[in-house]
């Protein structure tokens, strides 16, 4: 019996006291009491088990029995960055390395009156106010461990601020790389994106790992849409197999907003989405696209929120899945109408395949409606491939396997088809195209 | 080139052809007709190679091969066409994409090489044009949200681009109005060749007055109860079934 093995919450709650007793006058900081705060939550609750009614069917089990060396040292250089490039992609590149954004590494290339990016520490330092404003609205602590534990480490991530009227034209492509080649590795990485009134923006979060060790990525990122102003957001989830991923995002969009996005998750041991939209405002849009295609024993679970507080206002979702092997898929999307908001317009559906007898699919739709003069409707399905599409292709000379493919590749196109950053569509489109002929 | 004997053939336990013979030789036609549940499907739908029907007993040669023991991309790239009854709405795949692996497996198939691009272009364009099917369908989704018209014109189409050997046509009329009914009958009929035959499958005689057959057969509770030249249609039309079903029936008893 070992005597040195503590577990993971225990460690990460002494790492925190460790670094806050070498801390100067920063320590006595309403940030920092923010951070304290947030850990004593997580220390009061610890990791999620499946009692939780939130992580049923996700067991972070597996994930929490391992240590994960937090923000530490790494040895990605320029070479292995060009080696990850994703092809014809342009635009402001940034690299945040084990939880650490790299300035020497990203490149900027919008002028700073259109945009303004800087890694969140030194945001709270130069931008006080506008932190203080937003930090921590939508992301609170009290709602979620992971949550807690992310503030309570929030020190790097991105900070992205849009001004009224401006519309950024080159995308903002955001690469979380996990460096898992010498040990196994650990990050926070906290984002803060701020779109004033009329501005427009694109924004992608790109996961990936490198190396065959452990990697537990723990994302939260705060996105405020302000009025008429217009997000695209996306997530490309292509990690490794020993990859831990629990993402977070909270948006909240108001008077005549506009908020695209699209989530998709090829590749990762374990991956956990929350994705949660306050449209708190009349007349505003989100559209929530989604697609995951596990394989092996890899799981993905995706939670959504469209949480319609004001009249009038309109969301659609849709969220598709292939499974194969023994992989496990989770969706659990909710549609909340307040009593406030009449007229609300909110859609969601989600299809699966399932292609092997191993895998396995929940799905839980909610709805809860307080209105009494909206329209919402909810369709989950899950089933195998046509087979009436399969000999119809068959029957014109395509092989069974070839067939799958073309059927395969046309349900992921759907929503692929959505993400209007060409490169990144088109990088996607060559990783499913490798993924469906590989077996 | 198609040789029919004894062929058995059930669904779900329950045998639907109970030991048909045919025999079709290169550029004839053939249009087998028969009442509502008589197995004239069944036997398009066995001939292609569909799964779900299990053959109990007999034999199909197919150009000198056992066509039975062929999986149906096998059986298509041997020469076999079918014309579906209900042709399938694929979404995400678009009609000229799903022709052109169509094509460049079966031409694999035949170990030849693929065509290229502007090769294939130029021989679908000319197929469509054939079969008077208009371009801007061949960039929709396949059969997605066609009109019954435009779904079975695009499977005469598909059957222009395939040159098959023999053609089974199943039920080809059901849905159509006269109009439809005349241009892709032309269609079929502009495929015509000597070395190509066909097997029109269908309840009504109607279909024969544009495509006229060699020879006509009955179907009737799985086994072919008459055959004839056309004029066995034009019989059928007049006076019904019922004169076929009362001669089995009292075959059968006697």
């Amino acid at each position: 019996m070992s005597t040195e093995t503590i577990d993971l919450k225990t460690r990460l709650v002494t790492d925190f006291y460790a670094r806050e007793a070498v801390m100067n006058g920063e320590a006595q900081s309403e940030f920092h009491q923010t951070k304290r705060q947030a850990l004593g939550i997580f220390e009061d609750r610890g990791f999620p088990t499946p009692r939780n009614e939130e992580w049923k069917y996700s067991n972070v089990r597996d994930l929490i029995s391992h240590q994960y060396q937090f923000a530490g040292e790494h040895a990605v250089t320029e070479e292995v960055i060009d080696s990850l490039r994703i092809a014809n992609l342009t635009g402001n590149i940034l690299y945040i390395v084990n939880g650490r954004f790299e300035e020497k590494l990203s490149t900027i290339v919008s002028p700073a009156d259109q945009l303004q990016i800087k890694p969140l520490h030194e945001a709270i330092k130069e931008r006080p106010e506008l932190v203080s404003t937003y930090f921590g609205q939508l992301a609170k602590s009290e709602s979620d461990s992971f949550t807690a534990l992310n503030t309570a480490f929030a020190h790097d991530g991105v900070f992205i601020h849009v001004p009224a009227g401006k519309v950024v034209d080159h995308p903002v492509i955001i690469r979380f790389i996990s460096d898992a080649r010498a040990e196994n590795v650990g990050s926070n990485p906290r984002n803060l994106f701020i779109v004033e009134q009329n501005a427009q923006v694109k924004i992608a979060e790109s996961y990936r790992t490198i190396g065959e060790e452990r990697s537990f990525t723990n994302t939260v990122t705060e996105i405020f849409v302000a009025e008429s102003a217009n997000v695209e957001y996306y997530k490309v989830q292509n990690e490794a197999e020993k990859a831990y991923h629990v993402g977070t995002t909270h948006v909240r969009i108001v008077d005549n907003s506009h908020f695209y996005s699209a989530t998709v998750s090829l590749n990762g041991g374990f991956i956990r989405n929350n994705l949660n939209i306050e449209l708190d405002g009349q007349h505003c849009e989100a559209f929530m696209y989604g697609l995951y295609f596990p394989d092996g024993k890899q799981h993905v679970d995706n939670h959504t929120l469209a949480d319609h507080r004001k009249p009038n206002s309109y969301s659609n979702e849709l969220y598709k899945g292939v499974l194969r092997d023994r992989s496990t898929g989770v969706f659990n999307g909710k549609i909340f109408v307040r009593q406030d908001a009449q007229k609300t317009n909110a859609y969601q559906s989600c299809k699966n395949v399932v292609l092997s007898p191993d895998a396995t699919m929940n799905t839980k739709p909610q709805l809860e409606i307080y209105a009494d003069d909206v329209k919402c409707s909810h369709g989950t399905t899950t089933g195998q491939l046509d087979e009436e599409a399969l000999f119809y292709m068959r029957s014109r000379g395509i092989s069974k396997n070839e067939a799958m493919t073309l059927l395969m590749y046309a349900f992921c196109e759907d929503v692929v088809s959505q993400i209007k950053i060409d490169a990144i569509r088109e990088h996607l489109e060559g990783v499913i195209t490798e993924k469906l002929t590989k077996k | 080139m198609l040789k029919i004997n004894d062929l058995r053939a059930s669904i779900e336990g329950k045998e639907i052809l109970k030991g048909i013979n045919l025999e079709v030789k290169p550029g004839e036609v053939h249009a087998i007709m028969g009442p509502n549940g008589s197995g004239k499907s069944t036997l398009a739908s066995v001939l292609a190679g569909r799964e779900e029907y299990e053959v109990t007993g007999g034999a199909v040669e197919f150009s000198g091969k056992d066509l039975l023991e062929m999986a149906p991309e096998v059986r298509a790239a041997e020469g076999i066409f079918l014309a579906f009854q209900y042709p399938v709405e694929i979404p995400g795949v678009t009609t000229i994409n799903f022709l052109k692996t169509a094509v460049n497996e079966i031409r694999k198939y035949q170990g030849l090489d693929p065509l290229d691009a502007a090769q294939f272009l130029k021989m679908v364009r000319e197929k469509a044009k054939m079969v008077n099917m208009n371009d801007s369908l061949l960039k929709r989704a396949l059969n997605e949200g066609f009109s019954g018209g435009e779904k079975k014109r695009n499977e005469i189409f598909q059957m222009a681009v395939l040159e098959p050997k023999l053609a089974i046509l199943d039920e080809t009329d059901s849905g159509l109005d006269i109009d439809a009914l005349r241009i892709v009958s032309e269609g079929v009929n502009k495929l015509r060749t000597p070395e190509r035959a066909t097997i029109v499958v269908t309840h009504y005689q109607r279909l024969l007055d544009y495509i006229v057959p060699d020879y006509v057969h009955v179907l009737y509770k799985g086994r072919i109860v008459k055959s004839g030249p056309k004029e066995l249609a034009l019989e059928l039309e007049e006076k019904g079934y019922d004169w076929i079903k009362a001669e089995v029936e009292a075959e059968t008893a006697q």
